[in-house]
C-alpha cells in the first residue's frame, strides 16, 4: 500500500509532540531519515492544543508524546484524543517519550492509554524499534517501568486484593522481572525458551492489567500505591 | 502646641523626619505618652499630666489616649529606653530585688492617685447613684485595656522572641481582660435593670453584634484573604529564590566544566551523568531534607542507589538502577551491598564499553536478588588465574561466608551478568514479642 513496500521496508507515519524545538530536531535528525529507518515524520506540536490539532489531522499510527506539555501535559493529549484510540480503524497508538522516569508520569500516561513509556536517554536505533512495536500493537517497556509494575503487584503489604482481580501471571512476572533487569525481549525469550511473539504478548498483557479494566480497581490499586 | 513645633523643628533637621510610632519600651498602657514624648522630645512625665489634665476635661484625655493607641502603630523609639521594664531588677547573685523607682514615675503615679481621688471625690460611688454606671465602666476599661496591650505584646512578640514565660504570663494577662470586660458588662446589665430585662438585652446586644459583624464581615474576610494570598506569594518567591540559588550553584557549575571538557566526551558524560542526579535528587528530594545533609542510607533501595551513584561517579559508566520493594538493611544486606558494589566496579571497568550498567534489586518475601548486569565482552571465572580474589573473595566469598549466594554467568547476549541472593535476617521484633 505505501511506496516503500516496494523496496520490503516497513513504513510507520509519527507525529512528535514536544515543546522543546531542539529535541523534536534531534529526533527528526535520528529517526526520520525515511529511506533508512522506514519513519516517517508527518507532523509536530509544541502543546497540548497544537497536538490534538495536529493528531486529528494527520492521523498518524504513532504518536511519540513528551510527558511534560504546556497546557496540561501528555495526559490531557490522551484525554482528548481517546477516541482515535479506541476501537477505531487506524488507531493512533502513543508512545510516552521523557526525561522524567517518576512513577506518577509513568504510571499517568499509561493509565491516559499509552502504549509503552521510553525515555529520552534512549538511542535513536532503540526508539525506531519501539516505534515499530508500538505500531504492531504491542508494548514497550523500559527496565524502570518494569521495575514500578513489579513493584506495585508483588508488594506483601498491600491491602488484600480481590480473587477476581485481573492479576499477572507467574510468567508474566517473570518477563517483566527480566526486563526490569535490562534484558532485550530477545534475550527474555531465549532465557525462557519461548518465541520473542510470546514475550511481546506476556508485556501487552501487563499493560492491559495495568490500565485495568474499571475505575474501581484502578482506584484501589493507585492509593495503595500512594500513587494519586 | 507652639511649644511642640521648635523641638520637633530642631528634631527633624538634623535627622530625617521622624514617624510617630507608639513605644514598645517601657510603657504604662498602650505606650502612646512615651512615644508622644519623644516624638516632641519632651520629658514622659509631661505628654503623662497633659493626658491626666484632659482626662478631667470629660474624660477627653482617655479619648484621646485611645485614639492615638489605635492609629499609631507601635515601634520602637520614644524617649531613651533606658527606663525599666521591670518592678523588679535581677542581682548579680541572680535573686529578684524590687526596683528603686526612679523620681519621674513616682511623681506620675502620685499624681494618678491624687487625680483618681479628686475624680472619686467629685461623683458619688455609691451603688445607686452614679456609682452604678462608673464600676461597671471602669471594669470594662481596665478590661479592654488589658487586651488591646496584649494585641501589641503579640505584634512585638514577633519581632523579638521571648521567653516561655512570659508567653506564660501574656496568656493569662488576655484571659484577665476579657474576663474583666465580661464582669463588667454583666455588672451593667445586672445592676441598671432587673433580671427580668437581662435577656433582652442580650437579644439586643447579640443583634448589634451580628450587625457589626455583618458589616465588618466581608471587610475582614477580605482582608485575611489579601494576607494570606501575600504570604503565599512571598514563600513562592522564596522557593524560586532557593531554585535559582541551586541551580546557579550546581548546574551552571557543571555547565561551564563541560564547556571546558568539551573534547574529552567521557568526561562530559560523566559530569552530566553526575548533574541530572543531583538534579533528580534536589528535584524529587523528600520534604524537609536538604541538599547538604548527605546521610547513611538506612533502607536497601536508599543504599544500592548510593552505591551505584559513587561506582557511576567514579568510573564515568552510567549505571541504570531498579529497584522492587524496600526493607530495612542489616548486616547480612551490608555484604551483599558490598558484593554488589564491587560487581558495579567491575561491571564498569570491563564491561562498560557496551552500553550502560544495569542493576536490578528485588526484595521477595524473606529474601533479597541483587542482579549487575553489563553488556561488555563477557566473563569466564575459570580463566582467571588463581591468585586474582577480586571476583573470588570480595564477591562470591563474601556471599558465602554470610550465607548467601552468587552466580556469575554471561548474558545470552553477550556480557556479564552477577546475581547475588541473600537471606534477611529475622526481624528482632517478632521474636520478642513471642
Amino acid at each position: 500500500m505505501n511506496s516503500d513496500d516496494a523496496v520490503g521496508a516497513r513504513h510507520v507515519r509519527v507525529v512528535l509532540v514536544d515543546d522543546h524545538r531542539m529535541f523534536r530536531t534531534g529526533v527528526q535528525a535520528e529517526i526520520g531519515r525515511t529511506e533508512e529507518t522506514g519513519v516517517e515524520v508527518v507532523g509536530e506540536a509544541a502543546d497540548v492544543d497544537q497536538a490534538v490539532t495536529v493528531i486529528t489531522a494527520t492521523r498518524p499510527e504513532v504518536v511519540l508524546l513528551d510527558v511534560h506539555l504546556p497546557g496540561g501535559g501528555g495526559v490531557e493529549v490522551l484525554r482528548r484524543c481517546a477516541p482515535l484510540m479506541g476501537p477505531v480503524e487506524n488507531p493512533v497508538r502513543f508512545l510516552a517519550l521523557s526525561v522524567s522516569d517518576a512513577a506518577e508520569d509513568v504510571i499517568g500516561v499509561i493509565r491516559g492509554g499509552a502504549r509503552g513509556y521510553v525515555t529520552k536517554t534512549i538511542t535513536g536505533t532503540d526508539l525506531v524499534n519501539s516505534v515499530f512495536r508500538v505500531q504492531e500493537g504491542d508494548a514497550v517497556f523500559s527496565p524502570r517501568l518494569a521495575g514500578f509494575v513489579l513493584d506495585a503487584f508483588a508488594s506483601t503489604d498491600a491491602p488484600p486484593l480481590d480473587e477476581d482481580l485481573d492479576r499477572l501471571t507467574q510468567r508474566e512476572r517473570e518477563v517483566l522481572r527480566l526486563i526490569a533487569r535490562g534484558y532485550a525481549y530477545k534475550e527474555i525469550a531465549k532465557q525462557l525458551f519461548i518465541s520473542v511473539k510470546t514475550v511481546e504478548s506476556h508485556v501487552s498483557a501487563v499493560l492491559r492489567k495495568l490500565q485495568l479494566s474499571n475505575r474501581h480497581e484502578l482506584t484501589r490499586w493507585a492509593t495503595a500505591r500512594r500513587l494519586v | 502646641m507652639p511649644a511642640a513645633a521648635t523641638p520637633r523643628a530642631a528634631a527633624s533637621e538634623e535627622q530625617s523626619p521622624r514617624k510617630l510610632y507608639r513605644s514598645a519600651d517601657g510603657r504604662f498602657l498602650g505606650g502612646v505618652a512615651r512615644g508622644l514624648a519623644g516624638h516632641l522630645g519632651l520629658p514622659v512625665v509631661w505628654v503623662r499630666l497633659a493626658f491626666l489634665a484632659l482626662f478631667f476635661a470629660q474624660g477627653l484625655g482617655a479619648l484621646l489616649y485611645a485614639v492615638f493607641w489605635i492609629v499609631v502603630p507601635l515601634g520602637v523609639g520614644g524617649t531613651s529606653a533606658a527606663q525599666p521594664k521591670s518592678m523588679f531588677e535581677i542581682l548579680p547573685d541572680g535573686r529578684r530585688k524590687l526596683r528603686k523607682p526612679d523620681r519621674g514615675q513616682v511623681f506620675a503615679l502620685v499624681a494618678l492617685v491624687v487625680g483618681a481621688a479628686i475624680f472619686i471625690g467629685n461623683v458619688n460611688m455609691g451603688l445607686a447613684g452614679t456609682g452604678r454606671y462608673i464600676w461597671p465602666m471602669l471594669l470594662i476599661g481596665v478590661g479592654l485595656v488589658l487586651v488591646w496591650r496584649q494585641a501589641d505584646n503579640a505584634r512585638r512578640a514577633r519581632w523579638t522572641e521571648i521567653g516561655r514565660r512570659r508567653r506564660v504570663l501574656q496568656a493569662a494577662r488576655g484571659v484577665a481582660g476579657v474576663a474583666l470586660v465580661g464582669l463588667g458588662l454583666t455588672v451593667f446589665v445586672v445592676v441598671r435593670g432587673s433580671a427580668a430585662q437581662f435577656g433582652n438585652v442580650l437579644t439586643a446586644s447579640i443583634a448589634v453584634v451580628a450587625g457589626v459583624g455583618l458589616l465588618v464581615g466581608p471587610w475582614l474576610v477580605r482582608m485575611t484573604q489579601d494576607l494570606s494570598e501575600e504570604r503565599l506569594m512571598r514563600i513562592r518567591a522564596q522557593e524560586r529564590a532557593e531554585v535559582a540559588a541551586h541551580v546557579h550553584d550546581s548546574v551552571l557549575h557543571t555547565l561551564t566544566l563541560i564547556q571546558r571538557n568539551a573534547d574529552d566526551g567521557g568526561e562530559v558524560r560523566r559530569l552530566a551523568r553526575a548533574q541530572e542526579r543531583e538534579l533528580r535528587a534536589w528535584l524529587y528530594r523528600p520534604e524537609g531534607r536538604g541538599k547538604d545533609e548527605a546521610e547513611e542510607p538506612d533502607s536497601l533501595a536508599e543504599a544500592v542507589k548510593k552505591a551505584a551513584a559513587e561506582v557511576e561517579d567514579h568510573h564515568g559508566v552510567p549505571i541504570e538502577i531498579v529497584v522492587v520493594g524496600d526493607c530495612p538493611l542489616d548486616e547480612k544486606l551490608d555484604a551483599q551491598l558490598q558484593a554488589a558494589r564491587e560487581a558495579m566496579v567491575n561491571a564498569a571497568k570491563y564491561g562498560g564499553e557496551g552500553g550502560a550498567v544495569q542493576v536490578y534489586a528485588e526484595v521477595e518475601g524473606r529474601s533479597v536478588f541483587v542482579s549487575v548486569r553489563d553488556r561488555g565482552p563477557g566473563f569466564d571465572l575459570d580463566a582467571v588465574p588463581d591468585d586474582r580474589m577480586g571476583v573470588r573473595g570480595s564477591i562470591i566469598g563474601r556471599m558465602k561466608r554470610h550465607g548467601g549466594t552468587a552466580r556469575l554467568r554471561t548474558a545470552p547476549e553477550g556480557g556479564t551478568v552477577v546475581e547475588l541472593e541473600m537471606e534477611r535476617v529475622p526481624e528482632a521484633g517478632v521474636g520478642a514479642q513471642g
